[in-house]
């Protein structure tokens, strides 16, 4: 299936298909999650790699760590080979959601060249916790790249779908307040009766939606990356550049109980 | 979110009053059982959800047809309406499984909903096993226990042929509402039974509102819902309260986490907050898996946890 859409999107002009959480084995998995596990390096994601000579390709897998521990994984590949793999940190075990019992948290945020500029990956759960796209942004990254599986749930009171509009409103905010692009890639299609409810989006670093894609339908979403458009937001908006890490840093240091010196 | 659901919903006049979404969506509770407004839906997007679980889910297990009991009532007309879109009216087969004392209303609304949808609706009645069965012991309908173990029996009379007649490449679908689900107000491995249900996390309300825009007849939808399990019956005369009561108490109950006390200090009727607790409660056994003692290493159902699609690809 991957093998499909990483030809339509070359067909297409992109430079880089970003697939959603878990995109190569299926979001609920439980005690499945084993079976399927493999290292990052493993052969079965050789393909991958292969097709990454043409284009940048991020993809979702079950990682097998050295120590044997399994990982919701979003791999990078890119010329030819894996050159990043962010591990899903936040892994929710309450409503629907039971990460915590299969898998093992990742334990960073590191931000890496993509074809699209400076990039971190926010696996679904992670977007929602607004430290992850700070930490990115105050790394320097222009993109976070957000694969999920984000079951659309909610649907009394009117509207929209409560997920979706929980989920349009961070990709809005994170872009414009972090000035970075957001790439918010989400599932279609069930799996035990819960639907994932699609809405992939592209949201620019001015707030603006630059491409969405359907509800519930499979879809390949092109949109483009613009970095000017971030410098320009940047210089119009410099919220980013007037960060205070330092403060941030001290204040959580201070709460934890962690010995930092004074700079003042 | 369309303009089309927004003009169904008007079309509809089924709210009594509707009050903006901003208001709606600040989770404000409303004790006014006429004012069901935190219960509406947008069934445009509830019917594209339910329709794409159908067909995803039926797939998935490699089957194709759909095999549904049709009532003559709302849910199951629901049921069969959507599972006609999902899987095309040619692949779905409605049973109308009529007890001696089911009334010729629920054959014509049957039939009325078949003719609509386009699949075929068979009628199997019940009456001859469910008699041979009771004439063991002496049938009084008007002992209560009686009447309970006989709707009881008809319930699963019926479910039994729904799966016989699903064999060998259709899955049964099931019709309880929510509403139905959390009261417990249903029979264990009868109506309660099925391979997937479309409707079950929507309340009878809701259910209601999606029927409307689904285009099944007014008739069919406003109609005093009843289990026909023995004449003159109706759910809200037996449950002792009205669907629209209890729909409110429950969303704010189990949708919105509220506790019976904040229900009752919001206004709602102390005694009904209580009764439909308790009716929840004492019914939750309905609602899981058979109890297994645990005395392996790895139990079913415990932990060896497999996704249902396990078979899928």
């Amino acid at each position: 299936m991957h093998a499909t859409w990483i030809a339509r999107a070359r067909e297409a002009g992109a430079r880089l298909v970003v697939f959603p959480e878990l995109s190569l084995t299926g979001y609920y998995l439980k005690d499945l999650a084993a079976d399927v596990a493999c290292p990052a390096d493993d052969k079965s994601l050789a393909p991958l790699a292969e097709a990454s000579v043409a284009i940048d390709i991020s993809a979702g897998f079950v990682e097998r760590s050295a120590d044997a521990k399994l990982h919701i994984a979003q791999g990078y590949w890119s010329k030819g080979k894996l050159v990043h793999v962010h591990r899903k940190v936040y892994l929710p075990t309450y409503g629907i959601f039971d990460d915590g019992r299969y898998f093992g948290p990742g334990d960073r945020f590191e931000t890496f060249e993509s074809v699209g500029g400076s990039a971190g990956v926010a696996i679904c759960e992670d977007l929602w916790h607004v430290s992850t796209p700070y930490l990115y942004a105050a790394a320097g990254a222009t993109l976070v790249l957000a694969p999920s599986a984000s079951p659309g749930r909610g649907v009394a009171e009117g509207g929209d779908l409560g997920t979706a509009e929980s989920c349009r409103l961070m990709d809005r905010f994170y872009a414009q307040y972090l000035t970075v692009y957001v790439v918010y890639v989400n599932r279609v299609g069930h799996e035990d009766g819960i639907a994932f409810w699609g809405g992939s989006e592209i949201v620019a670093p001015d707030g603006t939606v630059v491409a969405r894609a359907p509800e519930f339908d499979e879809h390949l979403l092109v949109g483009e990356i613009d970095t000017d458009l971030v410098a320009r937001e940047r210089a119009r908006n410099p919220l980013l550049r007037d960060e205070r890490d330092d403060i941030v840093l001290r204040n959580v240091a201070g709460r934890l109980g962690l010995p930092l010196e004074r700079r003042d | 979110m369309t303009s089309s659901c927004a003009t169904s919903r008007v079309a509809s006049g089924y709210r009594s009053n509707v009050v903006t979404d901003v208001l709606s969506r600040t989770g404000v509770i409303r004790p006014d059982p006429k004012d069901s407004s935190p219960l509406r839906i947008d069934e445009a997007l509830v019917r594209k959800m339910l329709v794409l679980f159908i067909r995803d889910e039926t797939l998935k297990a490699r089957l194709k047809r759909a095999v549904i009991g049709v009532s003559g009532g709302v849910d199951s007309a629901v049921s069969v309406a959507l599972a006609s879109h999902a899987l095309g009216p040619e692949n779905v087969l409605g049973l109308f499984t009529p007890y001696r004392h089911s009334s010729e209303e629920s054959r014509r609304h049957a039939r009325q909903v078949a003719e609509q949808f386009g699949f075929t609706l068979e009628e199997v009645p019940i009456t001859a096993q469910v008699d041979a069965y009771f004439r063991s012991a002496p049938i009084d309908e008007s002992d209560p226990k009686i009447r309970i173990r006989m709707g009881n029996k008809m319930a699963r009379e019926r479910k039994s042929i729904e799966y016989d007649r699903s064999w060998p490449d259709g899955l049964v679908i099931g019709t309880s509402n929510k509403t139905e689900l959390l009261l417990g107000y249903g029979t264990q491995f009868g109506d309660m039974a099925c391979a997937i249900n479309p409707v079950g996390d929507l309340y009878k309300t809701q259910l209601r509102e999606l029927a409307l825009h689904l285009g099944i007849p007014d008739e069919i939808v406003r109609k005093p819902p009843t289990a026909e399990l023995w004449v003159g019956q109706t759910d809200e005369d037996e449950l002792g309260f009205t669907y629209a009561d209890a729909d409110l108490i429950l969303y704010h109950m189990v949708d919105r986490r509220l506790r019976p006390s904040e229900l009752i200090g919001a206004g709602f009727d102390a005694a009904l907050v209580t009764k439909i607790r308790e009716m929840v409660r004492k019914s939750h056994y309905k609602r899981v898996m058979p109890l297994i003692a645990k005395v392996s290493l790895r139990t079913v159902g415990h932990d060896f946890l497999y996704p249902r699609d396990w078979e899928a690809d």
